[in-house]
């Protein structure tokens, strides 16, 4: 089997021991929550640290919790089962129970964390291979080469956002709790992410996330997250959709958000999409037009499962079906079963 | 359905069979859910070194040379060898022997092994494979059969008579042009069937050791350890004698684990050049490069039909997709061919196939060999037909069935057919005619039927000794240990060597010890391949029980004073019929045996019957007997997404008697999830560097038993002459209708013909598009086809 490189773990107690950690031992650190992604991309070589500063006694980020008048409190540390199955979660966001729920399978969903999802590295089918494969392929952008081997000519890596809560969380406007030695600092999730599958966080490699705020206006607000991938059983995304709105008494969207995922570096903000929903009845023809628009900034590369004409295809059709839902639905929406029956 | 008693001991016996056709368990079933079975990589041995082999990151390249030297300086490493120290040919079938344990001169795909290391750990073999140097000249690779078939002054192997064409062959039995003009209707149609992998769990794993004496030991978790036996003895040079192999419970092989490897033979040598034993076990990538997995078949197919459904004629091409060597192909190519007659009454029927190398890993057997390919093409097809004419497809096929004890056109007897019962019974149960175009859009049911062997009748290299055979061991205390050559790969294959002993001695199956797969201790059996075990390791227990009879018998009969031809054994007991409180238990009957005749021992063993076909290439084909399966598939298809969503398996399967009916639904269940996942998601695809796309367990898009829909099983029994107790095969027949009944299902739903698999989403949205080509189907001379027609061989010199 592929063998376990070694590496030197380090165990601190509080997030700003481990932040002064990665911190000080530099690029050749990494911190590891759950491990999921970690351990096996080390096997792989394509993370090669020697150092791994670990997460999992730290209590600080821990807790899922309903604070009055501010929101949700999500440790990071959690498990994405504790997430899938919190009640609060299920209640009102249930499309992020959906996504926490959908990530591979309930072994490692036992194992990972929210926090681990929601910064998991970026994917490409030239990228999560080997390094027996990617000897005989040629090195790429991302690690050990120096050209994108989806598309030579990009000068930036097309690796895909492959996290299933972030597009969630950022359809809520959930807000980032970051922690270092130098103390905390709380930023809008979707200012985290960056459309580089190399860069792919815009946060110091030295900071680390506490937890997010789902805020407390977001109670209220539908949501819903429809994944596209070949097996229901364990795949990453090939597409996500999460979408979240709210309507007045008689209807009409006060407010909407639809946030793609696998279609680029960082979850796909929908931007225009809020013009097309608000201020009308969520019907047919606004549905439509939001589609629309979310299929024209879907930009899925030949580097997934999944021919990309057939995911940039299927976010059109994606997207319908989560509006649809959402404005068939009464209070709670969700489910992650995009077919019609 | 008629009764029938075993050969040996039934007529009289009135309860039928004591262990036999009940769901007992299987003998390895505890330790396996205990998780106390010793796979290959569960064995560790004092001293044991560790290999890795370096393989080609080059899909076609000449070797210069190979420099060890930095590799040796390593601490830690034992040995290095490479291609010079293996330079002896070998492979499966005896005519293609052209591949090499480490590659001498030439490397043949992405993954082909170039040398070998033995070191302390694994960390250090593999640190030491980079520190070989490999001098590589890179050549232009092959990657398609078009590819392979123009370029005729390239050539991937130079043995071969022509271009990169490893096999060609052509075949005319009866007459073609007069059955195609008696045709009111000629269809035609090209379809692809895309290659695909075995993905057993356990990955391929051996052991060596190399004692003072200068015997060799190999474990290894292989199919055939025969075959491997033999490779070992040609390329390590050794006598057959001083080379004991010993399969190891295979962690699922379907196939994959059936040739003689490299791995295997590097750490014998290995072990050899350092004394030590020495282990390897292969990652999961190296399992997708080693494979041997499904051929990659483009196919073209003409049938003609009288307006009421009748063949009338069938001439079918199939263009193979070899891979690097040759492996199993020259069998697999001929396979495409052979079983279109077995079914359905075809009076005239032409064959050409050609299996060309490319440079990808080499395809060999997979559950079906070779035959779930044309049998896709075929049940499309005459589900076409069925459609135009406006016929049932069901009915199509019932109209004509091979009816029992029959020669096909092409010389294969078939003696048993269940396939007329399985279509009713497969129609019936999942409710066909309430179905078949009556469900709402989306919705939709496929049928298709299949057919195959029960074992091969020939074996794979010329001899006309035993395919299987079985000693048995009486000892005092009753017990009894039977000892024969096969292979457990999870078919249960221990298990039917106990039943049948147990059935056959009277005892209970628990207190038969079963030896099985080791070249010292067993006597050969050919492997497990072809759904050859249960007949012919079960007809030879038979016989060896039958011999061990005899002299229990003889002795019994003085001591109970009553003529051995009413004697039966019963219960753990030798006991009078006619006067059941006469007898005598079984131990002190082995007892008194022993007493009379010394160590008691008995043998048997089984060759398959004779066959018509005498045209070569006729050996490729007939078998002891033919199973049948039948399958329905209800599904639903998203017209939107083209998402299927398969909502029930039912399947109705010939196996001549359920020897155990958990154990031939287990088989036919494993079957059809194997089936599903061919035709909706899996695929052995490459690269234009022809590297493997995707050689990881999470990449390469299996279904797991969260995607398994709810099968029904229904078996039918027709009580074979030839089977033990009456059995036929289970374990790979029932994956083959599966396959085109989801493709006809896919029709039946959404209104699109998908030609070929896997049906994945994006197919049936370019279908629904009309955008979807058919697969096309390269131009190729085939050679001058051999005629025969039963009774009447002609046989014409053929060059290839």
């Amino acid at each position: 089997m592929l063998r376990l490189p070694d590496f030197t773990y380090v165990r601190p107690r509080t997030l700003a021991e481990a932040s002064g950690a990665l911190q000080e031992l530099g690029d050749e650190a990494m911190a590891v929550a759950g491990g999921t992604d970690v351990y096996p991309k080390m096997k792989r070589g394509q993370f090669t640290p020697r150092y791994l500063v670990s997460l999992s006694r730290i209590e600080e980020h821990r807790g899922i919790r309903r604070v009055e008048g501010r929101g949700l409190w999500i440790g990071a540390g959690e498990t994405l089962s504790a997430v899938a199955g919190h009640e609060t979660v299920r209640r009102a966001f249930p499309a992020l129970a959906d996504a926490a729920g959908l990530v591979s399978t309930l072994q490692l969903r036992n194992a990972g964390t929210i926090g681990g999802n929601l910064f998991v590295d970026t994917r490409c089918n030239y990228y999560d291979q080997s390094f027996f494969w990617r000897q005989a392929v040629g090195f790429c952008l991302k690690k050990d080469g120096d050209i994108c081997l989806v598309a030579p000519k990009s000068r930036v890596c097309l690796a895909i956002c492959s996290s299933d809560t972030a597009p969630v969380l950022s359809s809520l406007g959930a807000e980032a709790v970051l922690v270092s030695a130098q103390g905390s600092r709380e930023v809008p999730l979707d200012t985290l992410y960056r459309d580089d599958g190399i860069d792919y966080l815009a946060k110091r490699p030295e900071e680390l996330l506490q937890g997010v705020w789902v805020p407390e206006e977001s109670f209220g607000w539908r949501n819903v997250y429809l994944k596209l991938r070949r097996r229901g059983s364990f795949d990453f995304p090939v597409l996500g959709v999460a979408a979240a709105l709210r309507t007045d008494a008689s209807g009409t969207c006060e407010g909407a958000k639809i946030v793609l995922t696998a279609v680029a570096s960082a979850p796909k903000v929908v931007v225009d999409a809020p013009g097309a929903l608000c201020g009308r009845p969520v019907d047919a023809t606004a549905i439509d037009e939001a589609a629309e628009l979310a299929m024209r900034v879907s930009h899925p590369l030949d580097n997934a499962d999944m021919d990309y004409w057939y995911r940039k295809r299927m976010t059109r059709v994606y997207v319908t079906r989560a509006l649809r839902r959402l404005a068939d639905a009464g209070e709670t929406a969700g489910g992650a079963d995009a077919s019609p029956a | 359905m008629r009764k029938r008693m075993s050969p040996m001991s039934r007529d009289g016996k009135k309860n039928g069979f004591s262990v036999i056709g009940k769901p007992l368990p299987r003998i390895d079933g505890p330790a396996k859910c205990a998780g106390d079975t010793r796979y290959a990589d569960d064995i560790v041995m004092p001293r044991m070194l560790f290999s890795r082999l370096l393989r080609s990151p080059h899909p076609h390249a000449l070797i210069h040379g190979v420099s060890v030297r930095r590799a040796l300086e390593l601490p830690g490493v034992h040995a290095v060898i490479t291609g010079e120290d293996v330079p002896t040919k070998f492979g499966i079938m005896p005519s293609t022997q052209d591949e090499e344990a480490l590659a001498v001169d030439k490397v043949r795909y992405v993954g082909d092994p170039v040398a070998a290391v033995a070191a302390v750990s694994e960390d250090v073999a593999e640190e030491a494979l980079r520190l070989i140097d490999v001098d590589y000249q890179v050549l232009a690779p092959i990657l398609s059969i078009e590819g392979a078939l123009e370029a005729e002054d390239h050539r991937i192997h130079a043995w071969n008579r022509r271009a990169n064409i490893q096999k060609a062959v052509s075949f005319e039995f009866g007459e073609v042009d007069a059955g195609f003009e008696a045709a009111d209707e000629i269809f035609e149609g090209t379809y692809f069937f895309q290659g695909n992998t075995h993905l057993p769990m356990e990955q391929y794993c051996a052991l060596a050791t190399y004692t003072p004496d200068g015997k060799l030991t190999l474990w290894s978790s292989t199919q055939t350890p025969h075959y491997v036996h033999r490779a070992l003895s040609r390329v390590l040079d050794l006598p057959m004698g001083h080379i004991r192999v010993i399969a190891t419970p295979v962690g699922g092989g379907f196939g994959g684990k059936s040739d003689p490897f490299s791995h295997e033979i590097a750490v014998a040598k290995l072990a050899m050049i350092t004394g030590r034993p020495v282990k390897i076990t292969l990652n999961r990538e190296e399992s997708f490069y080693v494979h041997r997995g499904r051929h990659p078949v483009k196919m073209w197919m003409r049938t003609g039909v009288k307006r009421d459904g009748t063949l009338t004629g069938m001439w079918f091409r199939s263009f193979l997709d070899g891979g690097g060597y040759s492996s199993y192909g020259l069998a697999t190519v001929y396979y495409t061919g052979a079983l279109q007659t077995v079914t359905y009454d075809l009076p005239a029927y032409k064959f050409e196939g050609v299996r060309v190398f490319t440079n990808k890993p080499p395809c060999g057997p997979k559950r079906g060999h070779g035959t779930p390919q044309p049998r896709f093409a075929m049940e499309v097809q005459l589900d076409e037909i069925a459609d135009k004419l406006g016929l049932d497809p069901v009915e199509l096929r019932l109209k004509q069935v091979v009816e029992p004890n029959t020669v096909t056109v092409n010389g294969l007897r078939v003696s048993t057919i269940g396939l007329r019962e399985c279509i009713e019974k497969v129609a019936a149960s999942s409710g066909w005619k309430e179905k078949h175009r009556l469900l709402p859009p989306g919705h939709g049911v496929g049928f298709a039927a299949s057919s195959y062997i029960s074992g091969a009748g020939l074996p794979i290299y010329w001899n006309d000794m035993p395919h299987s055979g079985v000693q048995l061991r009486a000892d005092r205390g009753g017990g009894v240990t039977v000892f024969c050559g096969s292979t457990e790969i999870g078919q249960g294959s221990d298990s039917i060597l106990a039943f049948a002993v147990a059935e056959e001695l009277g005892l209970r199956p628990e207190d038969v010890r079963v030896v099985t797969a080791d070249t010292d201790l067993t006597p050969v059996d050919l492997g497990s391949y072809s759904s050859r075990v249960t007949v012919m390791t079960g007809n030879a227990a038979i016989q060896a029980c039958g011999n061990l009879r005899e002299r229990l018998f003889e002795v019994a009969s003085e001591v109970l004073e009553v003529p051995a031809d009413d004697l039966e054994m019963e219960d753990g007991r030798v006991r009078s019929r006619s006067l059941p409180d006469r007898g005598l238990a079984f131990a002190e009957c082995v007892e008194r045996a022993e007493t009379r005749f010394g160590t008691l021992g008995a043998t048997g063993s089984y060759r398959p019957p004779r066959h018509p076909g005498d045209y070569k290439g006729a050996g490729v084909g007939p078998t002891p007997a033919y199973s049948y399966s039948a399958a329905v598939v209800e599904l639903h298809c998203d017209s939107d997404t083209g998402e299927i969503r398969i909502d029930k398996v039912w399947i109705a399967h010939d196996c001549g008697r359920a020897f155990n009916p958990l154990w031939v639904q287990g088989q036919v269940e494993g079957s059809v999830y194997m089936a599903l996942g061919e035709v909706l998601m899996e695929e052995q695809i490459f690269r234009k560097s022809g590297v493997h796309k995707i050689p990881s367990i999470l990449e390469y898009k299996s279904p797991t038993t969260l995607e398994t829909p709810p099968i029904e099983t229904i078996l039918v029994e027709t009580d074979d002459p030839e089977g033990p107790f009456g059995a036929k095969e289970a374990g790979q027949g029932p994956l083959l209708p599966v396959i085109p009944a989801v493709s006809n299902a896919v029709y039946d739903a959404v209104g699109v013909r998908i030609h070929e698999i896997p049906v994945t989403p994006d197919k049936i949205l370019r279908a629904l598009d009309q955008r979807l080509k058919d697969p096309t189907v390269p131009s190729f001379e085939f050679p001058t086809p051999i005629r025969w027609a039963p009774g009447q061989g002609v046989e014409v010199p053929q060059k290839s």
